[in-house]
């Protein structure tokens, strides 16, 4: 029966004529495209005044984990709630107590606890639970990380406190709006750059030693744990690149294979792109991955200053 | 996952087929359960362009944990501004004193400056001396990075309490001691 209807509904969608608005994406990225704009276009629509403290925990409600078993181990988390179809309602941050028994061991399984079990309209990204998709940073007592890979500390005195990433616009809960910051990673042209062709004919090789300067480059998944933690980004966030996209603009320049390093670099070099970097360092203190962001820009910084 | 839930539709239906309700095939696995509207894409982009007015930033200086990284930097960076702020001060004091008639010269200076109470005195060098500390020994670290050495996250932190020691101990001998 089964397999039937499974023939039957791939013969259908073989030939079915279907209109193709149907099939068309319809996220924010694709059919926004207002979100191209140049960034002082899109900069202006929004209100930089709008900054608003989450109503303190002392003043909500708490949420009590539903059914806690013997010997309950019961941690409070303060999670960051705004919902945006209640627009005039301040953002707050909501109690909720879990028993770490009946909890996984990381902070995402907590979230995902409470979303299955007690309230199912908290909202945040999760896709591969691994720190490998970077759908999941955000801000855990006071430091930006992925919630798979950050466990929830056993002493239940401790209350943890998650709120998204900082000076980000809230999309919903913990959802951050990252349209600039991927508009600023299209803006180093994240791809190989190459106008010769390989003289054999084959794949660009390269030798051991300029493979070996893309270690620790590669790596990053762009999460924006390091450039949501840089003082720096938050308050120029429109015109500094950050760390996480200058370190991604590293790998290109780095890279043997690619043949626009002056171009690249000429693109940076203005106050602001790559010089409102102060060497604070949060970001390589921050990576989840272990990456050095901070290296990397420091590199930029010494390749433009000695060529 | 869709095709193990093909495969689970397919036994209920074949476990209890319902015909009044009979659906073409392909329709089945897309059934989503939720209420949803349809909206054109210009609606669309207008309720995204009015929530996006709307939306908060989220909290940042306030909640974002005290490290050894970036609380230095700050105060690297008031003690910059206190201290060259400072000089130009009393640069341009110094420029207009013959105008104004003030004496500014090194002997009232050290005149007025011994006639203070030890208290003030010891406040008066503490406040020049720890900011002065401050900033020159992080500058040595600030000059360091420039060239690339010492970004290591085990070496920052190190290197950034080995200088905060290092303006403690100068700085209370500077206004204890000399």
């Amino acid at each position: 029966m089964a397999a039937t209807r499974t023939l039957a509904r791939l013969a259908t969608r073989r030939i079915a004529a279907r209109p193709a608005s149907v099939f068309t994406r319809s996220f924010a990225s694709v059919s926004d495209t207002h979100a191209r704009d140049p960034l002082s276009k899109a900069a202006e629509k929004i209100d930089p005044k709008v900054i608003t403290k989450p109503i303190p925990e002392s003043q909500t409600s708490t949420i009590k984990e539903p059914e806690p078993g013997k010997d309950a181990k019961i941690k409070t988390f303060h999670i960051y709630r705004w919902n945006p179809d209640e627009p005039s309602s301040k953002p707050k941050m909501q109690t909720y107590t879990l028993d770490l028994n009946k909890t996984g061991p990381m902070m995402l399984d907590a979230l995902i606890r409470i979303k299955n079990e007690v309230d199912p309209t908290l909202t945040f990204r999760r896709s591969c639970r691994e720190g490998i998709c970077g759908s999941c940073a955000m801000n855990i007592d006071g430091v930006n990380t992925l919630a798979c890979l950050c466990r929830i500390p056993t002493e239940t005195t401790k209350e943890s406190r998650i709120y998204p990433l900082p000076h980000m616009y809230v999309v919903k809960d913990l959802v951050p709006d990252m349209t600039n910051f991927y508009k600023q990673y299209r803006s180093v042209k994240p791809y190989l750059q190459r106008e010769t062709a390989s003289p054999d004919g084959r794949e660009f090789r390269q030798s051991k030693e300029d493979r070996r300067k893309l270690d620790g480059l590669y790596e990053c998944i762009l999460c924006a744990c390091c450039s949501t933690s840089c003082p720096s980004y938050w308050w120029n966030q429109e015109e500094y690149l950050g760390p996480a996209v200058l370190l991604q603009s590293y790998r290109w320049i780095a890279d043997s294979r690619d043949e626009k390093k002056p171009e690249r670099l000429d693109a940076l070099n203005n106050s602001m792109s790559l010089y409102r970097c102060h060497t604070i360092l949060n970001c390589s203190r921050t990576c989840p991955k272990g990456l050095n962001p901070a290296l990397a820009i420091a590199e930029i910084k010494k390749s433009m200053a000695f060529t | 996952m869709a095709s193990q839930r093909i495969f689970q539709l397919g036994l209920q239906r074949a476990a209890a087929p319902s015909f009044a309700t009979l659906r073409p095939a392909g329709r089945m696995v897309q059934r989503r359960f939720a209420a949803t509207q349809k909206v054109t894409d210009t609606e669309a982009h207008a309720i995204l362009a009015k929530q996006r007015i709307q939306r908060p930033v989220s909290p940042h200086l306030a909640i974002y944990k005290p490290q050894i990284t970036w609380i230095p930097s700050m105060f690297n960076r008031i003690t910059g501004v206190m201290l060259s702020g400072g000089l130009y001060l009393f640069g341009f004091a110094y420029l207009a004193a013959p105008t104004f008639g003030w004496h500014l010269e090194t002997p009232s200076l050290v005149a007025a400056v011994a006639s203070w109470p030890v208290a003030v005195k010891l406040l008066a060098k503490a406040t020049v001396a720890f900011p002065f500390f401050m900033h020159s020994i992080n500058g040595l670290r600030h000059l360091a990075w420039d060239v690339g050495i010492g970004f290591t996250n085990k070496t920052v932190m190190q290197t950034g309490w080995a200088m905060i020691g290092l303006t403690v101990a100068t700085s209370l001998y500077y206004t204890l001691l000399v």
